[in-house]
């Protein structure tokens, strides 16, 4: 399970984040690499938020690298990573309950009709985005959603989820990151919401995954990064650590034997 | 590695049952067979519906109670007496739109008609250059509105209250308190009076500036329907956060968004100029709440997000009918006021009944 000769998609070195007293991120070390689902954990408070967020383009750190694919990235807004291809569903899925799914989708990178209407009069080309978001949604198996002009309140939480990751999936072409992606969500649309990540996989994406449900985590992951006070503790493999091995390395109960294990 | 279809750990045994699970999606016991709640719904669908349906049942009931209601030099005197608020709550709903407000928009709209009629009047420019001018004023005080809210972090009502002050001390300052005679207009800038020129159909008065209404709210539908730049003003009033972290420049765009209530109100001045035949520091002074409450009657939401500008001009004209409607019924003018009180609670009680439906 180790990459000895493999570029890492993203490689983060010493990322700090101090939000006045507090120190969110305290030298955090990262890598994703390709075509893996990389699980991150961590006690509440551990800085997953801010480390995610801090790839997300949602929070610039305050010292520390990123390189993706090998170069060296600043991302200072959201924007920033999404132009690079890095998607993310967050927990609260970011998204507008007024407007509908098609909407929500192309929601910051609309596309415009070609010619004098949209260059000048700045037109949105509408039944293309439709049917791009319509076949999106049927890609990851979605389409019992009947309509795509409706509104995003009218979904059920479990749909949301499934229109946030097609979302992510769609535009995401070099990395998507999952923000808690089954919380708050019934067994069976969480299995759903899973089967979709595998889907993604599939198709040669990494994926990020932060969640607090170590079943879920230890059953879809390739490695399992964990997070412990702002910092990278170890990377675990999942076939050859308990899930009880992980909690006690993320609460500080135990120490792993090699902080390099696998990573 | 192991294929990526096999699980690298059995399945919970609480998730194993999902293969002897009902495969139908969830499913609920749905009340949308009633009648009351099949119109519910279409009134959520089409939320200009509601201002359309006061608009019709108001003119026809006023056509009852008052004989010279329903004539055509009627409605039309009524559209000529909204045009102003009409304009002025375009530029509302864009703010209002974004779960903003602008108390600001009469002085805005009064200094820029006051800046066009001095430089026309007394300095001697080129009316079309004045008028430019005054838009541009117009368009300048919205801006400063814009980055009060967006880079200070200012509650809209805050900023736009004290910018209501600034700019009705600013606007005093600079007319000196004086009045543009509309001899003078008439002498020096007739074109400041453009929008009120008019013409006769079917014994109806149609003024050019119920014309460029319409043409203003068309442009404005446009714009907020049909660009991306109105698809992310719905994002950012409906969730702000959700709406950054999609990759909206919210600052941007709300910036943006007050700089176009400055200039659709300095477009106003021109109109309203139009409209009065003269140009006075002191006029339009309810169009603040005026603009508001035919917003808020035409179905937008002052939490933000929701809204439509066809709804904020028939809830303009709705005003206008009930004013002249109860006024041809002889009904005292204190009355008028009270009417248009309560069409504002009752507009945002439906708005809120109508909401709690899509819940």
């Amino acid at each position: 399970m180790t990459h000895p000769d493999v570029t890492p998609v993203i490689k983060a070195r010493g990322l700090m984040k101090r939000y006045g007293t507090v120190v969110a991120m305290n030298g955090a070390d990262f890598d994703l690499y390709p075509g893996e689902i990389l699980g991150v954990i961590g006690d509440n408070g551990a800085g997953k938020s801010t480390l995610i967020k801090a790839l997300s383009g949602a929070v610039t750190p305050d010292h520390g690298t990123m390189e993706l694919e090998g170069k060296e990235v600043h991302f200072r807004r959201p924007d920033d990573a999404r132009a690079l291809g890095i998607e993310t569903v967050y927990q609260n899925l970011a998204m507008s309950p007024a407007l509908s799914i098609a909407d929500n989708m192309f929601l910051g990178r609309e596309w415009r009709k070609p010619g004098f209407l949209g260059s000048v009069l700045r037109m949105t080309d509408r039944t293309r985005m439709n049917e791009f978001a319509r076949a999106k949604l049927s890609e990851l198996g979605l389409m019992t959603i009947q309509n795509i002009d409706q509104a995003v309140e009218t979904l059920s939480g479990g749909q949301r989820k499934g229109v946030a990751v097609a979302r992510a999936a769609a535009f995401g072409s070099k990395v998507v990151i999952l923000d808690e992606p089954t919380a708050a969500l019934g067994v069976k649309e969480s299995r759903r919401v899973l089967d979709l990540i595998k889907d993604v996989r599939n198709r040669g994406i990494p994926i990020i995954l932060i969640s607090h449900n170590m079943p879920h985590v230890f059953e879809i992951c390739d490695r399992v990064h964990v997070h412990r006070l702002g910092r990278r503790l170890c990377v675990i493999d999942p076939k050859q650590h308990s899930m009880s091995d992980a909690v006690a390395y993320m609460t500080g109960a135990k120490l792993p034997d090699d902080l390099n294990e696998a990573a | 590695m192991t294929s990526p279809d096999t699980p690298t750990k059995t399945i919970s045994d609480f998730e194993a049952k999902l293969e002897q699970a009902d495969t139908t999606v969830a499913q609920f016991d749905r009340d949308d067979k009633t009648a009351i709640a099949i119109a519910r719904g279409f009134m959520r669908d089409n939320p200009t519906l509601i201002p359309a349906l006061v608009l019709v049942v108001s003119v026809l009931a006023f056509g009852a109670i008052a004989q010279n209601f329903l004539k055509a030099s009627t409605l039309s005197l009524v559209l000529q007496q909204v045009t102003v608020t009409g304009f002025v709550a375009l530029a509302q709903t864009v703010v209002i739109l974004t779960a903003g407000i602008d108390l600001s928009v009469g002085e805005m709209l009064l200094f820029s008609s006051l800046v066009m009629g001095n430089l026309a009047v007394n300095n001697g420019l080129p009316t079309g250059i004045a008028i430019a001018i005054g838009i541009a004023v117009g368009t300048a005080m919205g801006a400063l509105n814009g980055v009060l809210v967006a880079k200070m972090k200012l509650p809209p009502f805050i900023v736009t209250l004290g910018t209501l002050s600034i700019y009705r001390a600013l606007k005093l300052a600079y007319s000196h308190s004086e009045s543009i005679r509309n001899v003078d207009i008439e002498q020096k800038a007739p074109s400041l009076l453009f929008f009120g020129n008019n013409f006769k159909m079917l014994g109806a008065t149609v003024t050019f500036g119920m014309i460029m209404l319409l043409i203003a709210a068309a442009i404005m539908w446009y714009v907020l329907n049909r660009t991306a730049w109105g698809r992310h003003v719905h994002a950012l009033g409906d969730d702000p956060d959700a709406a950054m972290l999609s990759g909206i420049a919210v600052d941007r765009t709300l910036i943006s968004v007050y700089t176009m209530a400055g200039l659709i109100c300095g477009f106003s001045a021109w109109v309203a100029v139009g409209r009065v035949k003269s140009i006075s520091p002191i006029g339009f002074e309810t169009i603040n709440l005026d603009s508001i409450t035919a917003v808020v009657i035409g179905g937008t939401s002052l939490f933000g997000g929701r809204g439509s500008i066809v709804g904020s001009v028939l809830g303009a004209i709705i005003v206008g009918v009930f004013i002249t409607g109860l006024s041809l019924a002889r009904v005292d003018s204190y009355w008028q006021t009270f009417a248009t009180g309560c069409l504002v609670i009752i507009a945002v009680a439906l708005d809120q009944y109508l909401r709690r439906a899509s819940k």
